[in-house]
């Protein structure tokens, strides 16, 4: 490398526009292949993004912190996004109301699932108590999951991962599974995929219907509060 | 649009500072979300004398929510910070996602299916309630 190209990477790796730029042109790229597949669900742009800028990071020699530095600024709207789930809620909020019952019932029945049948398969791989608190909450959205991972001494970081796969593993499931069961309830489908997978999965359920994408915000809205509040007691009963 | 971003930034700020302050397991946006909702119903009836009022806070936030994968990408990406955790229980962590997965979409969908039956809040096969985009 020459002088001169070698001191341009150098202010490139340390600003924090690079990775900004980075991660959007893979997210742009990523967007444009999902939707010549027509939104197949194996084409997921999280997990296209992902890939494409963990190798870029690998190519460069780039570590995560630096990345991150850059790509916060994404990161950051994750939380006012969080808080806009309250304009779809209320533009259908006839539609909510009418559907109270079905979906609490279904809230706190999904929730317990989504812990017990996590913590249950891993137990048999024989895995750490750490790792097993880790994977507990991982139907949960990123910020509210990390945070129950690291109170009860799980590890935060893999918690995020985990969760990112299970985003990925139900919005890549839940259309061929629901049209396998039938299901023709935009609400139901919709709620499912929100509380089993979060905002990957409310992500989804927006690209293919509105009315399952708000249902899926409410759902992961919701799951978030009642796995907090759950997830303490459900643990201890299972693994002391 | 700057006015609709800080209501909504205060919003969350509103939730963050009542979580912490109260000690609260709820995150700080969820409970925002709960005051953007108050907001709006506020909002609908100033509506009726200024016809203009927080027209444009729909599409701000609409386009937040379009992109939302995007929004996931820099916290994803640290998946290359635990590649060894990975390499030991890789196998063992992937079953037991896509299993809970598969198990939690499923009783989740059903549960909410056979409730809405039984008390008569049935939606089945009604594409046109929702502004339907693609089936």
């Amino acid at each position: 490398m020459s002088d001169q190209a070698f001191s341009l990477w150098v202010y490139l790796s340390q600003t924090p526009l690079l990775w900004l730029v980075v991660t959007l042109g893979a997210y742009i790229i990523a967007d444009r292949i999902s939707q010549a597949f027509r939104r197949h669900p194996l084409f997921n742009p999280v997990l296209m993004s992902v890939v494409t800028v963990a190798l870029v990071l690998w190519l460069t020699g780039t570590s995560y912190p630096v990345y991150f530095e850059g790509a916060k600024f994404v990161h950051f709207l994750l939380g006012p996004a969080t808080v806009a789930l309250a304009i779809p809620l209320y533009e259908n909020r006839r539609i909510v109301m009418r559907a109270i019952l079905p979906m609490v019932i279904a809230l706190i029945v999904g929730s317990v699932t989504a812990i017990v049948s996590a913590v249950a398969v891993a137990q048999l791989f024989d895995m750490p108590k750490s790792i097993l608190i880790s994977i507990a909450p991982k139907s949960v959205t990123a910020p509210v999951g990390m945070g129950i991972a690291e109170t009860l001494g799980g590890d935060p970081a893999l918690t995020a991962i985990l969760i990112m796969l299970t985003g990925v593993a139900g919005s890549v499931m839940v259309t061929p599974l629901m049209n396998a069961l039938r299901m023709k309830d935009w609400r139901a489908r919709g709620f499912a995929v929100g509380l089993a997978s979060h905002g990957i999965g409310t992500a989804r359920a927006f690209q293919v219907h509105s009315l399952a994408g708000t249902f899926a915000g409410i759902a992961m809205g919701l799951n978030a509060l009642v796995t907090a509040l759950l997830l303490p007691l459900v643990l201890a009963l299972m693994l002391d | 649009m700057i006015i609709s971003l800080t209501i909504i930034l205060l919003c969350q700020l509103l939730g963050e500072v009542i979580v912490r302050w109260f000690g609260w397991l709820v995150p700080g946006p969820v409970l925002g979300m709960l005051f953007l909702l108050v907001f709006l119903s506020l909002r609908d009836r100033i509506k009726k004398r200024v016809p203009e009022f927080g027209r444009a806070l729909d599409a701000t936030g609409k386009g937040l929510l379009a992109h939302l994968s995007l929004l996931f990408i820099p916290a994803s990406v640290g998946v290359i910070q635990r590649l060894d955790v990975l390499a030991e229980y890789g196998v063992g962590l992937v079953v037991a996602l896509v299993v809970s997965t598969f198990i939690t979409l499923v009783v989740t969908v059903v549960t909410f299916v056979v409730v809405s039956r039984l008390s008569g809040s049935s939606m089945e096969a009604t594409d046109d309630a929702g502004a339907g985009e693609r089936s």
